[in-house]
């Protein structure tokens, strides 16, 4: 009986997940096509893989610069952000007063102007500071932007940890740092992870304010791909690439965290 | 600020100052194909210009716009040059947004095709010189018609073209009889039916900036275009704008396709076309009118009034845009992926006319389009297949996404010319153009 | 550190605070008020500033007559730029429209996430691969699964779709001509849906195994277990993905842009694309601001509808 419903588990997840993500591994297809290959009606599933696409990709854009300005706004970022978001979600999840609700709805609602409305506003904000096209800029909208959903998804995952781990930890008389380095962070290491995870790659794909906050120096990968979108001519093949040369560490970091994302509460698992 | 740290930052400066001895051009530009040319060739400019960089930032059209009419309205300073087109130029020339570019000799200022110089110029004053040149016209598979016995003359009439396509469609076979531009936007569809609407002796606004859509010659070419449609276009067609229909048509499912010049070289180049070798073209086709029936574009560059580099960036643009960088591109890609449309001496050269077949018919289409005199009825306005008003970009889209909902049939051809007709009334009115 | 010391003492924890129940929150009230209050302090401060200045900016914008296109004219209008925007023919359908498109990607999602969260909960062969595969969809930016599904999936003619359509000798549907506006759904339901499972998978890992397996011995059918057990316990995370995700929700337009160009008519539009219509290509920054602004009113509307459903999971 159990090995039944083993075996539907895993046939139903690889399918459905196959099935989800199937136009990914379309774009993956189509990064190793020519442009001609890229259109051919009905669609070619075997064929010769070529490296034209991520060549062109390669001597066109400055993958590299961009690559650059994109790792670092998205880990400071994230990094800036966790800082200043953790201790909040920390208070906010175990010192609880009638406020809390109404300050993490007011945090949510400093994200509800929607980007296009606010342009001229900022942009004459970060001209007046001279930070247009700087990566300082970028890492400021990027870490103020995210800087609500992390505090959110941070004390969702403290909110699940068990009080009374934390009072035993009070009662063996660890102080505030001692409870978060020793109880907090091995628990809710999971939390931590995707909440990083996810505003890192929140930062990663912003395109709205890379694109307008940066011209020559501070281009971000976002806008890299930009270049590549709806140009007069056939673009698939090369903008499939493209995606897939700015997916890829991404893909790589997520691939490496997973463990750590699934790390944290496993009660009754160690037995 | 105190002492010691004042002396570090004037020498962080003077070492900045040493260094920075190089100009650094920012450039925005489109990523179109002949852009990305002039990027590559990047070295030969830096190359005959030591001490000025460039750096180049590319996007595609609608992103590029709105990126660098933020900046330069809000005097941002971001980019020292900009690539900006036809509809740009009069407006921000007239507004003092722009530097007057005033070429050497050697530049050969009068080689310029009229039509480009003067969509570019705002009372004779040049704002910005052309890069690339369009207009619009009808490719048409040969074979096709050929075995349906037609011939086109050198302009139809929409008629003779409805004809035809009722002759060459065949959708078992996987041919649609015609492939038009449907996508909502005022450079997508509307572009199209903008010349549509000029050829059935339509205009945008009257000599009294009342807009139009509700006049015959509108009904007549929109009810025209989705009847055609209907029978003979591909289905998603109010989806589809050039680069779905270059898609289709290289792959061989158009017999007929009307749209901008350039598609010519993608559609005969055998890279990337299947159907390389069968291709013909004509005029635009027209009904009442032949003025306005092919629209006029360019890509232009431009250098903002505010930049600190104005010397170099006048550098810049005078060599792309000169006979030695249309040399130097047909010598590294062959004639036939020079940038057309600017200059009458690439016409005149014999070698561009044999690689590019498409090059007389591209001229002819060039030169009958005259932005100033685009309409049977004269209009107050400037522009082939739009009118150079700053309001004519969202009055643009509002009606392209009406004409859209006929073309898939969500709403009949006077439903959609009423609503487009009262929301660009509704911006003239707000605008101030008349109470 | 390691979770197996950790997960030894939970028994101990409960034996020792159930012997002394009120000693723990007498010794947290007093002399710890000032704490948590710094611990929120730059989070508060930094968030206020950033919303500050904008937010007064594109107040003061909203009610003058702003064009970029026109500078110089900073005339004091009043509500007329309010009144022009909600005059706009198109918004109504854009209200619509946007209140579509968030209550079906929410659904989708939520429902989806859960779904295939409680599938990878157990193990089995690749599991890890499924995981990571699950999040994948997530990385790609919003331009370029627009234009992904767009071309390469729903174009009646070459299209995927088509071509699997008409593999089954069906007619192959014209997505965003016939239905633009869930075509539309469809492409930020599938990008939203990595958020989801993650944030859920992420939470199943501290249910409560001890329980499950106890409720289990007492008869409790898997329906049961998940109804009385699991979807409490997710209740949180369910209130954190359905509240982020009406946030980004809100203002989704790129995808609108890339494909439907809002049409065909109004039916993909939303009230973000006629902001941006106002913002970025009138360039007219007052009404764009009035608009803003009405798109906060909006928000908050339906965060307080939101929150009277789902509002108590999140304590």
């Amino acid at each position: 009986m159990k090995q039944l419903a083993l075996l539907l588990r895993t046939v139903s997840a690889w399918v459905i997940t196959l099935l989800v993500v199937f136009p990914l591994i379309w774009l993956v297809l189509t990064a190793f096509k020519t442009e001609l290959q890229a259109i051919r009606v009905p669609p070619e599933l075997f064929f010769t893989p070529t490296l034209e696409s991520f060549r062109e990709v390669n001597t066109r854009s400055d993958y590299l610069l961009h690559a650059k300005n994109s790792v670092l706004t998205s880990v400071l970022s994230t990094l800036v952000g966790l800082a200043i978001a953790a201790p909040a979600a920390y208070s906010m999840a175990f010192f609880r007063t009638r406020r809390t609700r109404d300050i993490l709805m007011w945090m949510l609602s400093t994200k509800m102007m929607p980007a296009v409305g606010a342009l001229v506003p900022v942009y004459v904000m970060a001209q007046t500071a001279g930070l247009l096209d700087s990566l300082t800029a970028l890492t400021v909208v990027f870490t103020l932007s995210n800087l609500p959903i992390m505090v959110w998804m941070l004390y969702s995952g403290f909110k699940d940890i068990p009080p009374d781990i934390l009072e035993a930890a009070r009662m063996d008389g660890a102080g505030v740092w001692g409870e978060f380095v020793h109880v907090i962070r091995p628990l809710a290491t999971g939390t931590l992870a995707s909440t990083a995870l996810l505003c890192l790659v929140l930062s990663w794909n912003e395109a709205f304010w890379s694109l307008n906050l940066s011209s020559a120096k501070a281009g971000t990968l976002a806008t890299l791909i930009a270049s590549y979108s709806s140009p007069e001519g056939l673009f698939w093949a090369k903008l499939s690439a493209a995606s897939l040369l700015a997916i890829a560490p991404i893909v790589v970091v997520g691939w490496f965290s997973q463990k750590q994302l699934v790390q944290g509460l496993t009660f009754g698992a160690v037995k | 600020m105190n002492s010691k740290a004042t002396l570090a930052l004037a020498c962080g400066l003077a070492l900045c100052g040493a260094a920075a001895s190089a100009t650094d051009l920012v450039i925005a530009t489109v990523n179109n194909g002949h852009m990305i040319e002039m990027q590559k060739l990047t070295p030969e400019f830096e190359k005959a210009n030591p001490g000025i960089k460039l750096k180049w930032v590319t996007l595609e059209e609608g992103v590029l716009r709105q990126r660098v009419t933020t900046d330069i309205a809000t005097k941002g300073g971001q980019f020292d040059v900009m690539t900006i087109g036809m509809y740009e130029t009069p407006i921000w020339g007239k507004k003092g947004w722009l530097k007057e570019i005033k070429p050497e000799a050697a530049y050969d200022v009068d080689d310029l095709l009229p039509a480009m110089r003067n969509g570019l110029s705002v009372e004779g004053k040049l704002y910005a010189v052309p890069f690339y040149g369009e207009s619009s016209m009808l490719m048409y598979r040969k074979d096709l018609t050929d075995k349906a016995g037609i011939t086109f003359p050198e302009r139809p009439t929409w008629e003779q073209v409805r004809d035809a396509a009722a002759k060459i469609h065949d959708p078992k076979a996987g041919v649609y009889g015609i492939c038009l531009r449907g996508k909502p936007g005022w450079g997508d569809n509307m572009a199209f039916i903008t010349t549509m609407a000029n050829s059935f002796g339509g205009q945008w606004f009257d000599m009294g900036w009342k807009p139009q859509l509700e006049s015959k010659p509108w009904h007549d070419a929109v009810t025209f275009y989705v009847d055609l449609m209907k029978k003979y276009g591909p289905p998603g067609s109010s989806a589809n704008s050039f680069n779905e229909i270059l898609a289709l048509y290289n792959e061989g499912k158009c017999g007929m396709w009307i749209d901008a010049t350039i598609a010519a070289s993608f559609i005969t180049d055998p890279k990337q076309s299947k159907v390389a070798d069968k291709v013909a073209f004509a005029q635009g086709p027209y009904s009442a009118t032949p003025k306005g029936a092919n629209w006029l574009w360019a890509w232009a560059l431009a250098i903002p009034a505010g930049t600190k580099n104005a010397d170099a960036a006048q550098k810049f643009i005078t060599w792309a845009t000169s006979k030695e960088y249309i040399n130097l591109v047909a010598k590294e890609k062959g004639w036939a992926a020079v940038p057309t449309g600017t200059r009458k001496s690439t016409y005149a050269n014999p070698e561009f006319m044999k690689a590019a077949k498409f090059a007389e018919a591209e001229k002819k289409a060039i030169d009958s389009a005259n932005p100033n005199d685009s309409t049977l009825l004269k209009s107050p306005y400037v522009g082939v297949q739009y009118a150079a008003i700053p309001e004519f970009q969202a009055i643009g889209i509002a009606v392209g996404q009406q004409m859209s909902a006929a073309l898939s049939g969500k709403a009949t051809v006077d439903q959609a010319l009423k609503t487009a007709q009262s929301a660009a009334d509704r911006e003239m009115r707000k605008a101030g153009y008349y109470k | 550190m390691n979770s197996a010391s950790v997960a030894a003492r939970p028994d101990e924890a409960v034996h020792i605070a159930a012997g002394a129940p009120n000693a723990p929150a007498a010794a947290r009230t007093g002399s710890h008020r000032l704490l948590p209050r710094a611990l929120m302090a730059p989070a508060v401060i930094t968030l206020f500033l950033w919303m500050i200045v904008p937010l007064v900016m594109t107040l003061y914008f909203s009610t003058v007559h702003y064009n970029l296109m026109q500078p110089g004219d900073k005339a004091f209008v009043g509500l007329a730029n309010f009144e022009y925007f909600v005059t706009d023919p198109d918004f109504g359908a854009s209200v619509v429209n946007t209140l579509l498109l968030l209550g079906a990607v929410i659904v989708i999602t939520v429902v989806f996430g859960v779904g295939l969260a409680l599938l990878v909960n157990e193990p089995f062969p690749g599991r890890g691969i499924v995981r990571v595969l699950l999040i994948s969809p997530f990385f790609v930016m919003p331009t370029a699964n627009a234009l992904l599904w767009k071309h390469m999936m729903m174009n009646p003619i070459y299209g995927v779709l088509a071509q699997v359509a008409l593999f089954f000798g069906l007619q192959p549907v014209d997505w965003l001509t016939d239905h633009p506006l869930f075509s539309v759904i469809l492409m930020v339901a599938w990008q939203w849906l990595p958020f989801a499972c993650l944030i859920f998978i992420t939470s199943l890992q501290s249910l409560d195994r001890d329980q499950m397996e106890a409720a289990g011995m007492d008869g409790a059918n898997a329906l049961q277990k998940f109804w009385f057990l699991t979807l409490p316990h997710l209740g949180r995370p369910i209130a954190v993905v359905v509240m982020i995700e009406m946030i980004f929700l809100m203002s989704v337009f790129a995808e609108i842009f890339t494909t439907t160009g809002g049409g065909p008519g109004n039916e993909s539009t939303n009230v973000a694309f006629l902001i941006f219509k106002q913002a970025l290509m009138n360039f007219d920054v007052g009404v764009a601001s009035a608009g803003a602004l009405f798109a906060v009113v909006l928000a908050n509307i339906a965060a307080v509808f939101l929150i009277r459903m789902i509002g108590k999971n999140l304590d």
